[in-house]
């Protein structure tokens, strides 16, 4: 196994390898409820061709390789599940151009969503991309390979929608690009090429992305959010259509949460709203709460709680304060809208029924289309009893998300399992086929996707 | 249980009605004005419930020592039509709730400084005005049991305010303080006029923040140097419970040598700042609210005014930013008292 090492040095250098227990440990686990598992090497690769030579080296000594971009799925999907070659790709962290007119950026796969973002601020501040609302250190392209979501994906759609061109190392070490980078032009768009599709949603298990072009845009200078809130959960659905209708917000999000009391039984909107002017913003204000939502206030059953100036990106994260410990995993649903109040019933009974404080979340995705509905469970990191009862409310979540109608984001090992045997028959052949050809040898992140 | 003792005869024999004509919000002519709150005190419905900001003025207005602001709180909630939805009103009254656990209670055998709900803003409490002086409810996470419960009279929920206040007092009386200088003037009124208008009794003395500036102040006059800026004061709703007191922002920025300009909306005149307005449920309270925070910001800076100092952080936090885009800067009064004895409060350039 020492050859292994020696090898990765080769490839990269000395300070960025390491099978040393204490940094394996490191990379064993993520901040969720997956049992952590060591790779058997490190290795921060910096360039595309290094990439290309862990894989080509991996394929030869038919070892796992994990690929890793900030770490923050939750769902243990970096965790080497079968041990082997843990790629950290952080390294690759280089903004390579921003094309103002185009609005787009392209990015290596290290670079972080905080990187982008103060990168834009200081640079291109009339643009922006969609901001998951992750922790600052999540990178664009593994929000991306999850079909993440962001602070823009009201109007236009899943993060994964937003890519206008891929460079891929396959796990055989072929490079691919997709897009219009793919026949030399800049990277200015996805189509019309012949779609292939083959890597996001796939965890890792089809290739590493090492380079992708992602759309940006206008970042208008009065960004603000605005809140509005119902008692009825049954309402939350058409609100979220009148709104999507007046086509005048940027993230629309609808939420309830046990702690602090204050949102107890009660379904809050934030509503991000942007403009270039105070008559922009008046208008677009006037078409949202006094327009579509004025008939609820005048009824009662719902009040505008104002707008504020700036922008606190959500975090889900602070609900990892409701226990000792720090802990917290959420199952994310991408769900018709229409099932919100169900979600959330569902939801709050499930946390109830653990012992942990509810926290529901629904982002609106694609003007209505679907919404990405998430039931937060925090645990205590130094209890494993804690841990035990959030891990068996995120499987019954898993369930109750197909149950619904939904479908499991970025599911963990336990609801691909439950994917794949809702699975068309046809899907997963061709799948299988897919995954057989491009993965022969089965080295990318093995344990996932598997028995497809 | 306590009760609000209102005297309708005062209301009866009253010549002016000042506090319905008096209404900035509300156009109604003298008689009517009696009648309507003739009504009220009986417990019929009226426009006035559903007309009513809760803006607290009347309380000022009133010539007669009757409480009509309380009075009309209590009879929206007896009469189930609350100012703003329900939706609303439930959040308020979860808002208030204690959850992260019992406060440390400390014995201080003398004066206190009471952060109530405002723990968050502790760090205002620094330098040589304040030097000496123990401080309650620091604790963002327990500063629910400090918390005067008043706010819910925007909500016309007087019954939350009865059932948690005696617990509230209970907890500060545990402090074993003589004076309670209270951060707030809204707890300054809850203890002074809302506390004995209702028949809750209150062990200690209150005190109220501005009168223990201006003699902390009258203290240390040898360190102040006159701030020399042209000063406007955002008066909140809370004041009006305490109108004896609101002569200390006046003596507080003569003593400062602050250049209070003049300007129409202020001392009775003063507006509200909008926050509990803009989500009534009657039609176009969102544009109202703006409009009278456009006006009042108008006449800001139509007086000149540099500064635009604040008492109630909610006020602060309602039109901070909107006066700071106008190019006045929002300040709290005691950061303003600091500065003119030499210190510079945090964040001053």
């Amino acid at each position: 196994m020492k050859s292994i090492y020696e090898a990765l040095v080769g490839i990269v250098d000395g300070e960025h390898v390491s099978d040393r227990p204490e940094e394996l440990y490191i990379y064993s686990f993520d901040l969720g409820t997956a049992q952590p598992q060591r790779p058997d090497y490190v290795v921060a690769p910096r360039t595309t061709q290094q990439v290309q030579d862990i894989v080509r080296l991996a394929n030869r000594e038919k070892i796992p390789v994990v690929p890793l971009g900030g770490g923050l799925s939750l769902a243990g999907l970096a965790v080497p599940l079968k041990g082997g070659i843990l790629v950290d790709l952080k390294r690759m962290d280089s903004i390579i151009e921003v094309n103002e007119k185009g609005r787009y950026a392209v990015l290596e796969c290290g670079v972080s969503q905080a990187q982008l973002t103060s990168y834009l601020a200081r640079n291109h501040p009339g643009l922006t991309h969609s901001e998951p609302g992750a922790p600052p250190t999540a990178t664009i392209t593994g929000n991306v390979m999850i079909h993440g979501q962001g602070d823009l994906s009201q109007p236009y759609g899943f993060n994964s929608d937003l890519v206008n061109g891929l460079e891929v190392v396959l796990p055989t070490g072929e490079v691919c690009r997709f897009g219009s980078c793919a026949i030399g032009a800049s990277w200015f768009t996805n189509h019309p090429l012949p779609d292939v599709g083959l890597f996001f949603g796939w965890c890792g298990t089809t290739g590493i992305v090492t380079r992708l072009s992602i759309r940006l845009y206008p970042a208008k200078p009065i960004r603000g959010v605005g809140q509005f809130v119902v008692e009825n959960e049954e309402l939350v659905p058409e609100i979220m259509e009148k709104i999507t209708r007046t086509q005048m917000a940027e993230d629309i999000i609808a939420y309830s949460r046990a702690i602090p009391p204050f949102g107890m039984g009660l379904q809050h909107f934030t509503v991000n709203i942007a403009a270039d002017s105070e008559k922009e913003l008046e208008f677009k204000q006037e078409l949202i709460w006094d327009d579509a939502l004025g008939e609820y206030i005048r009824r009662g059953d719902g009040g505008y709680l104002g707008f504020t100036r700036g922008l606190e990106r959500p975090q889900i994260s602070k609900t990892s304060d409701y226990k000792k410990g720090g802990g917290f995993e959420y199952v994310g649903g991408i769900m018709p809208i229409e099932t919100y109040p169900r979600c959330y019933r569902s939801g709050r009974e499930i946390s109830e029924r653990h012992g942990i404080p509810y926290t529901v979340t629904g982002r609106c995705i694609g003007v209505g289309h679907s919404m990405m509905f998430a039931w937060t469970y925090a645990f205590n990191r130094a209890d494993p009893e804690t841990i035990r009862q959030a891990r068996e409310a995120l499987h019954e979540t898993d369930d109750l998300v197909l149950e619904l109608g939904g479908v499991i984001w970025k599911p963990g090992t336990y609801g691909q399992r439950l994917i794949m045997e809702r699975l068309d028959p046809g899907t997963r052949t061709l799948m299988k086929r897919i995954k057989e050809v491009l993965d022969p040898g089965g080295i990318m992140n093995p344990g996932n996707w598997e028995g497809i | 249980m306590y009760a609000l003792p209102f005297d309708e005869n005062r209301c009866l024999n009253c010549q002016g009605a000042d506090c319905l004509v008096k209404c900035q919000y509300i156009e109604i002519d003298r008689d009517r004005a009696r009648e309507e709150m003739v009504r009220i005190a009986r417990g019929e419905d009226s426009p006035v419930l559903r007309e009513c900001v809760t803006c607290y003025g009347c309380e000022e207005y009133c010539p007669m020592g009757n409480h009509p602001f309380y009075l009309i709180a209590e009879k929206q909630e007896a009469l189930g039509i609350p100012p703003v939805p329900g939706p609303l009103v439930r959040r308020a009254v979860n808002l208030g709730l204690p959850f992260r656990g019992e406060p440390q209670i400390r014995e201080i055998n003398g004066p206190v400084l009471n952060m109530a709900a405002f723990s968050e803003l502790t760090p205002l409490i620094q330098g040589k005005l304040f030097e000496g002086l123990p401080v309650i409810s620091t604790d963002g996470r327990k500063m629910f049991h400090y918390f005067c419960q008043l706010m819910y009279l925007h909500y016309a929920k007087s019954s939350v305010i009865k059932e948690r206040l005696p617990g509230v007092i209970a907890t500060i009386m545990r402090h074993r303080p003589t004076e309670v200088i209270c951060f707030h003037d809204e707890c300054y009124g809850t203890y002074t006029s809302y506390c004995p208008g209702v028949g809750i009794d209150v062990p200690f003395t209150p005190v109220h923040f501005f009168e223990y500036l201006y003699n902390r102040l009258s203290e240390l006059k040898d360190l102040i140097r006159p701030v020399g800026l042209k000063v406007v004061y955002q008066r909140p709703c809370s004041s009006r419970l305490s109108p004896g007191k609101h002569r200390f922002v006046n003596k507080i920025f003569r003593l400062i040598g602050a250049d209070e300009v003049e300007r129409e909306f202020v001392d009775e005149n003063a507006l509200c700042c909008g926050g509990t307005i803009q989500g009534q449920r009657k039609e176009g309270s969102r544009k109202r609210s703006a409009a009278i925070q456009r006006k009042n910001i108008e006449d800001m800076k139509k007086a000149g005014a540099e500064i635009c100092v604040f008492n109630c952080p909610a006020c602060l936090q309602t039109l901070g930013g909107m006066v700071a885009r106008e190019g006045i800067r929002p300040v709290y009064m005691s950061d303003l008292c600091r500065l003119a004895i030499g210190e510079t409060p945090s964040g001053w350039r």
